[in-house]
Parts: structure tokens; C-alpha cells; sequence
């Protein structure tokens, strides 16, 4: 068990050294920083000075090392753009990205599990069938277009609902603050997290549906209706909750892309999280920040592979059985 | 009327009243534009979003009114010193305070100049002629030149005035230095003399900034100001017309005719300082992408005929939906050195431009064009249009349109045949464009002059203007000047941009042409 984790965990460390080095190879191609952080009026000499005094003429493996051995003392350097240490930045931001995806993960794991659990006990039902349709709307419009749309019913027209911010919010201690208690708050989250959340929500509708279908046909759950046990009891007791294991994998997994992948949800609700911060430093080449970025998601997506690795350990004794230099 | 009806009445107008009375004190504004400043520190960031938030919280010693001209600011007067013509002296305004309370005096001036010269800062290039600056007693400062600057004052509309006194007591002598990695205190807090003062600031988020009771100006209509960076352009929109912000500065060119007709929504628009033009390399004796032996930009005809293929108004029609104004002048309307004569073009000859093409390449040639497509409106749109008028001429262009941070650097270091570039002319003179655009690039000259234009003759005039004090002299060497450039067709313009605002009716605000509103002159009806 020790040797399988401490294995992991040098895999880990692998993987994270391998995303900041093509992190920072791509850096070379996002263009110069120095434009943007300069006025019209800078002279060409003084603009050298200045991504000589940044370091930016040296080669990219001292770069690169320099870079690494900052950011193992949690050194992540000042963002070009606005000033501020970016380890802070990112913690100001994190609560907002986190809260967002959080709510809608919940979201789409609650609605996608009732209507997929739904569709698959009435397979002919006309509802069922209005459902399965408008899933596949949802898998196959564009984050951007059903926020836009979201927007232009809910804010402009109907004005249930602001388009775009966080509304009021409330710090929790020092490093977190967060919109759910109040009103405000409440409301300008419910569109962003309907954004982000509907193609989780019908990813697990599909996939709750399919399971269940799978295991309705099974023969344990012909022996329990044979039992006399109520529809109810056969359905949620026993082949929902057969169901639950690869649905609670597929989920903890879509959490991290929510959270790595909430970028355009952001920028289309200005919801002032990580991912608006990621793609306002692209358009500036605000190195510092786009590095410490991409390490962070790199680390979340690391670290919940790692769970899951450990759970399905913990979980399936066949993997108990210790193959030397190869883990799964 | 029972008694009981005539209280009641009573006491209603008298809430009214209070209500209406309230309502004229207190005034926000929820201001919304593409990009957030920053940073607060006022001689960190030569940047247009920057400057117009910090105009606000700090004063400057001139300003620059809506039309263009010069006005008074924390500096009442300013002349050039009548025994050395080196001098810039500079009469300040009495009685103004900082937001601390502290007094604002000569002392304070000459802080700043120290501040705003320092390696770290980035307006060290607008004050490179200044030597030091000196107290002369309490209201007066001494601008100590490397040489006569008659035109100096304008380059004073962007100098924040920073209180000395608070800036040693928070360790901000210096701007943001990047390369130290440590916060400056003033990055997120400020003390000026301007009409707002801070009351919180999260970047990015939303700024907002209280009127200060101790201005020395008129007080301001609107008292309060919410400050929200909208990056999406229909999203800074819908919270428009959603009513939850109350002015749109970057209103996308697209969406000004349908806003127009939106009730409840006023749009302003006016001329920005800012020019949108083409230029070309035409001194080295080969290009890096084209397919003929020799550089197709030296020879005359072939500048002459892109000039006559150039539709501006197609542009200003499709590109620009009517949000342009076409000219042939490589400069803004307003600024010294404009003649009508410049800004005249005629409209396209299709059949002589290909001609004059044919008449040094039978077949045409073929050129690479580099394009931003996120730095000015529709850049890339303007590129694609100009792609296919050259196509007509038999001028085959490759287009190469990319973000801001890969085209300048382009230009920086001579990578480019053929580019498009806008130039906006702070100073509000010629000398501005020429130093940068015309002059062989050397030492701080020609830093965009990326086409490497480079004639002694004219380089000799521009340093010439740099130090002549006779003005009717110096508008004629100017004039000189761009005889030649025009000449030689050193850019091929296409237009000045416009600006448009959008509003939430009610409330008067005037477009500036630096792009930089200044909400205590708003009124609201």
C-alpha cells in the first residue's frame, strides 16, 4: 500500500514538472510582454533594459529552472498586468471559480440523476422523450451561445436576473469570500452555474440512463420484482444504487474540468474568477500569472486522479494484488 | 379634507420633497468599459484605461479639454521663463488639498517630477527633455529643460500630482519596480487632489470611487462612481440595456445603430485621437515576402497605385458601419500641423492602379500584410478589405493577422514588409508623429517607424522644431515636413477612428478625444 502511493506520488510530481515545462514552452508563442506593460513612448533601449531586468533575454531552460525553483518556495513572482503578487491574486479569485463550479456540479449531478433515473423507468413516455431531445441541444450548443442566450431572456428582457458579476459578497475569514448568503450573490449565480453545469447535467442524464437501463435487464432485479417488492423499493433500493459507482467516478472527474474549464462562462458573465483572470493575462502575456495558473489546474486535476486512484484501491481488492512497476 | 387627509398629504410632499432634494445630492454612475486601469499608482502605467480612471482621484497640472485645447488645472498659468528660454515656469493654484488634507504646494511638484523620472516609471519618455524641477517658493515651480520645449505644457495633461509627504510616510517614493517582487502600497491605494476619492477597489471587479468634498473645482453632479471592467462586448452590453450600469465607454461598432433605437438609451459619438494607417518598407533593396527580386515598395508607381485602390469609404460603409472618418493625413483633425489639403483623397481608379502596377511588374507581385485583430476597432476586417482592393491591382497580399503582442513586436525589431498601425497624438502636435513615425529610427527616434523610412533632410527639420520658439517658423518647417512625407507617400491612412458612448438617457457626457471621460463634468437631467 505505502510503496503504491509513494509511486503515485512520484508520478504525480512527474506530471506536474512535465505541465509547467510545456507551459512555459508555449509562453514563447503567446508573444511579448513587454508592449503591453510599456507606453507608445518607451525608447527601444529602455524597453531591452526592462526585459533584460525581467530575465526575459535568457534562455528559456535558466527561465525555466528559475521559474521552478520560485515556485517550489510558493514564489509565483508579481503579475505584469495588475501589480500584485499573483499567489494572492489566484486565492482572491479562487473562491468565485470554486463556489460557481461547486454549485453547478451540484446542480448537474441532482437534475441529471432525477431525469435520468426518469427517462430510463418511462422509455416511451412522451416526456421522456421531450427530455432526450433537449439533452441533445444542450450537449451540442456552445457554452458561449446558451450563456448569451441566458443573458438576452433572463437579464435584458424578462430582467429576472443580472447578466453579469457575483453580486454582493461576504467574507468568510481572511482567504475566502463568498456570494450565497446573500441575496444578490444568490441570484447572479444561478445563470452562470446553469451555463457551466448543462453539459455535465446531460452527460450524467445520458449516463444514468443508460446504467440503469443496463441493469434493469439484470438478474438480480428480475429475482427482486419475483421477491414482490415494490417498484419503488427494485428501482431506487436496488438498481439505482448499482447504478451510483461509475456515476459518482464520471462526476468527481467533471469537477475538475469544471473548475479548469469555466474560462468561457467567466468571460461571458464577467464572473470574476481564476478563468477570467487566465484569459485577461493571455491577452496581456502576463507570464506570471498564466504559469501559476495552469500549475494550479494541473495540481487539481493531479490530485483528484490521485483519489480516485486511491478509492478504486480501496475499493477493488484485485489491484491488492501488488504488480511490481505497474500500477493502474 | 378631513384633517387626517391633509397630513397625510402634507407629510407625502414632504417625503417627495426630501426624495427630490435626495436625488440631486446623490448621484451614481455605473461606468462599464472593456478593461480594467492597472494599477492606481500614477506613474506606473502609461495606458488608456489607467489614465482615465486616475484622472479622477489625481490632479494634473494642465488638462486637456473635450475640444482639444489646453486648460488650467492645478497649474493656474505657465510661461516660459523671460531670461532663459530653458525654463518652464509653472504658477500654482492655491489653496487645494490633497484627500488627506494635507496642503498642496510647490514641494509636492517637484516630488513628482522626481517620481515620474525614475527608472521604474513609465512616463519617463514624455518628460525626457525635463533636466530637474525646482521650488522657487511655495507656489512656484522651476522646469529646468535640456533645451527650449515651447510645446512642453502639453505633454503635462497626463502628470499625476502625488502628495510628497504620504509617499515617504508609505515607502512609494519609487513607481512598481517588477523585477523586485514585492506590492507596491500605491498599486491599491492613492491620495490625490482630484474630485473622487477611493472608497474600495477589487480589480478587475468593480472600483468605486465618492466625491471629495474638498475639491477646489465646481462640485461635481455625479457623487458617486462605480467603475466595472466588462471584458465580453455583449455582455457590457446587456448590462446596459438590463439597466444595471448606466454608461458603456467601448460600445462594439456593430451594436451603435440597434442601441440608437433602443428607448431609454442615448449613444454619443466624436472623433477619437487616434489615426488608422498602412505603411511599407520602401528603402531596403529586397523585401522578406515578396516574389519579385527587388522591393516593389521603392518604386513610386506602386505607392501611387496601392493610393488609388484604397476605397475609404467602402470601409468606413462596410467595415466601420459609418464609425469612421475617412482621410489621407496620417493624423487626428485637431492636431497642429492638419490641413484639409492633406486630409483630401479621391475616390478609387481601379483601371490606372493596375496599370501603374503592370507598368514595373506585368504579372504583379505578391507581399505579406501584418494585422493585429485585437487592438483596433475592426483591424482585422480593415486588412481583409484592403486584401482584396490590392487584389484588383494585381497586388497579391498574404494576410497575417495576430494578437497585439505578436504584431508590435514586428514592427519593434523591422520584421515586417507591410503593416497597419494606429498612432494617436497625445501632445496634440505633429512632432509627436514625426519623432516617432519619421525620423530614422536612432537613439529615441523612429520607434515605429518600422517601414525604415529615412531621409536626412527631413530628419534634420524634425530635430530643428524640437527647439524653435517662434511658432509661426516652427508651423512652417512643420508644413515642410509634411509636404515631403506626403510626397513620398510614407503611409497609406485610411481613417480616424470614432468613439462612441452609450448612456442610459438622462445622463450628458461629451466623447473625449483621448478616450478618457471625465464624470464630474457629467450632467444628468
Amino acid at each position: 500500500m505505502i510503496a503504491f502511493i509513494i509511486r503515485r506520488l512520484l508520478q504525480s510530481v512527474i506530471v506536474m514538472i512535465a505541465v509547467a515545462a510545456v507551459s512555459f514552452t508555449l509562453f514563447r508563442f503567446v508573444g511579448d510582454p513587454i508592449n503591453s506593460m510599456v507606453g507608445q513612448e518607451t525608447s527601444i533601449a529602455d524597453r531591452q533594459a526592462l526585459r533584460d531586468s525581467l530575465g526575459l533575454n535568457d534562455p528559456i531552460v535558466l527561465q525555466f529552472g528559475r521559474f521552478l525553483g520560485n515556485a517550489l518556495q510558493g514564489e509565483f513572482g508579481i503579475s505584469y498586468r495588475l501589480q500584485m503578487p499573483v499567489t494572492e491574486l489566484i486565492l482572491q479569485r479562487l473562491p468565485a471559480t470554486v463556489e460557481l463550479a461547486l454549485v453547478s456540479g451540484l446542480l448537474a449531478f441532482v437534475l441529471g440523476l432525477s431525469l435520468g433515473v426518469y427517462t430510463a423507468l418511462r422509455r416511451r413516455g412522451v416526456l421522456s422523450n421531450i427530455i432526450m431531445t433537449a439533452s441533445l441541444i444542450g450537449v451540442s450548443l456552445p457554452t458561449f451561445l446558451i450563456g448569451v442566450l441566458l443573458i438576452w431572456v433572463f437579464a435584458v428582457e424578462l430582467r429576472w436576473l443580472p447578466s453579469n458579476g457575483r453580486g454582493e459578497v461576504v467574507a468568510l475569514g481572511d482567504c475566502w469570500s463568498t456570494g450565497l448568503l446573500t441575496h444578490s450573490g444568490r441570484l447572479a449565480l444561478i445563470l452562470p452555474a446553469i451555463t457551466l453545469g448543462l453539459y455535465q447535467m446531460t452527460l450524467i442524464m445520458r449516463l444514468v440512463r443508460a446504467e440503469m437501463l443496463e441493469v434493469l435487464r439484470a438478474d438480480y432485479i428480475k429475482f427482486a420484482r419475483a421477491r414482490g417488492l415494490s417498484a419503488r423499493a427494485v428501482n431506487f433500493g436496488h438498481a439505482l444504487k448499482n447504478t451510483l459507482v461509475p456515476v459518482i467516478t464520471i462526476t468527481g472527474l467533471q469537477l475538475g474540468s469544471i473548475i479548469a474549464f469555466a474560462i468561457i462562462t467567466e468571460t461571458v458573465f464577467n464572473w470574476p474568477g481564476v478563468g477570467a483572470l487566465f484569459i485577461n493575462s493571455v491577452r496581456f502575456v502576463d507570464v506570471p500569472v498564466m504559469a501559476a495558473y495552469l500549475m494550479m489546474i494541473a495540481l487539481i486535476f493531479v490530485v483528484i486522479n490521485l483519489i480516485v486512484d486511491l478509492l478504486y484501491y480501496a475499493v477493488d481488492p484485485r489491484l491488492r494484488v501488488d504488480r511490481a512497476g505497474k500500477a493502474h | 379634507m378631513t384633517k387626517l387627509a391633509r397630513a397625510l398629504s402634507l407629510s407625502a410632499s414632504v417625503a417627495a420633497l426630501a426624495l427630490a432634494a435626495g436625488a440631486a445630492q446623490a448621484e451614481t454612475v455605473r461606468w462599464a468599459r472593456v478593461a480594467d486601469a492597472l494599477t492606481l499608482d500614477p506613474h506606473s502605467q502609461n495606458e488608456g484605461p489607467t489614465l482615465a480612471l486616475l484622472r479622477h482621484v489625481y490632479g494634473t497640472l494642465v488638462s486637456r479639454a473635450v475640444d482639444g485645447s489646453l486648460t488650467p488645472d492645478l497649474a493656474t498659468s505657465w510661461e516660459i521663463h523671460p531670461e532663459d528660454p530653458t525654463i518652464w515656469v509653472l504658477h500654482l493654484r492655491e489653496g487645494v488639498t490633497f484627500h488627506d488634507g494635507s496642503a498642496f504646494t510647490a514641494e509636492d511638484v517637484v516630488f513628482s517630477y522626481e517620481r515620474v523620472l525614475h527608472e521604474s516609471s513609465g512616463f519617463r519618455a514624455i518628460h525626457a527633455d525635463v533636466v530637474g524641477a525646482e521650488a522657487v517658493d511655495e507656489y512656484t515651480v522651476h522646469v529646468q529643460m535640456s533645451g527650449p520645449s515651447p510645446l512642453y505644457p502639453n505633454n503635462l495633461t497626463n502628470f499625476f500630482i502625488v502628495d510628497k509627504t504620504w509617499a515617504e510616510a508609505n515607502d512609494v517614493v519609487a513607481p512598481q519596480n517588477y523585477a523586485a517582487g514585492e506590492e507596491n502600497f500605491a498599486v491599491r491605494n492613492t491620495n490625490g487632489t482630484g474630485p473622487y476619492q477611493l472608497v474600495s477597489r477589487d480589480p478587475e471587479v468593480r472600483t468605486v470611487l465618492s466625491v471629495f468634498d474638498g475639491y477646489y473645482g465646481d462640485a461635481p453632479q455625479v457623487t458617486e462612481v462605480i467603475y466595472q471592467p466588462i471584458a465580453e462586448a455583449a455582455t457590457r452590453i446587456a448590462a446596459l440595456l438590463s439597466g444595471e450600469v448606466d454608461f458603456v465607454q467601448d460600445v462594439p461598432v456593430q451594436d451603435i445603430a440597434r442601441l440608437e433605437q433602443t428607448d431609454g438609451i442615448a449613444i454619443t459619438t466624436g472623433p477619437e485621437n487616434r489615426n488608422i494607417f498602412f505603411a511599407y518598407n520602401a528603402t531596403s533593396p529586397t523585401l522578406r515576402s515578396t516574389n519579385v527580386a527587388d522591393n516593389p515598395f521603392s518604386h513610386p508607381e506602386i505607392r501611387e497605385a496601392m493610393a488609388l485602390a484604397l476605397d475609404r469609404d467602402a470601409i468606413r460603409q462596410v467595415v466601420m458601419r459609418g464609425q469612421s472618418q475617412p482621410s489621407a493625413a496620417p493624423l487626428p483633425p485637431f492636431v497642429n500641423g492638419w490641413t484639409e489639403e492633406m486630409n483630401a483623397y479621391g475616390a478609387p481608379d481601379y483601371e490606372r492602379a493596375a496599370e501603374l502596377v503592370r507598368s514595373v511588374y506585368p504579372d504583379g507581385f505578391s507581399v505579406q500584410l501584418d494585422c493585429p485583430n485585437d487592438r483596433y476597432l475592426n483591424d482585422e476586417a480593415i486588412c481583409q478589405a484592403t486584401v482584396g482592393m490590392l487584389g484588383r491591382i494585381g497586388i497579391n497580399v498574404s494576410l497575417n493577422s495576430q494578437t497585439r503582442s505578436l504584431h508590435f513586436p514586428l514592427i519593434e525589431n523591422l520584421e515586417t514588409d507591410f503593416y497597419l498601425l494606429g498612432w494617436g497624438v497625445p501632445t496634440f502636435d505633429s512632432a509627436y508623429v514625426f519623432n516617432f513615425l519619421v525620423h530614422t529610427r536612432e537613439g529615441s527616434y523612429g520607434a515605429y517607424n518600422g517601414g525604415q523610412y529615412s531621409n536626412p533632410e527631413v530628419d534634420a527639420m524634425i530635430e530643428e522644431i524640437a527647439t524653435m520658439t517662434d511658432l509661426d517658423e516652427r508651423n512652417a518647417t512643420i508644413a515642410r515636413i509634411w509636404d515631403r512625407v506626403m510626397e513620398d507617400r510614407v503611409f497609406l491612412n485610411v481613417h480616424n477612428q470614432l468613439l462612441a458612448y452609450a448612456v442610459r438617457e438622462g445622463i450628458n457626457i461629451d466623447v473625449h478625444p483621448e478616450n478618457s471621460p471625465t464624470l464630474w463634468t457629467v450632467t444628468i437631467d
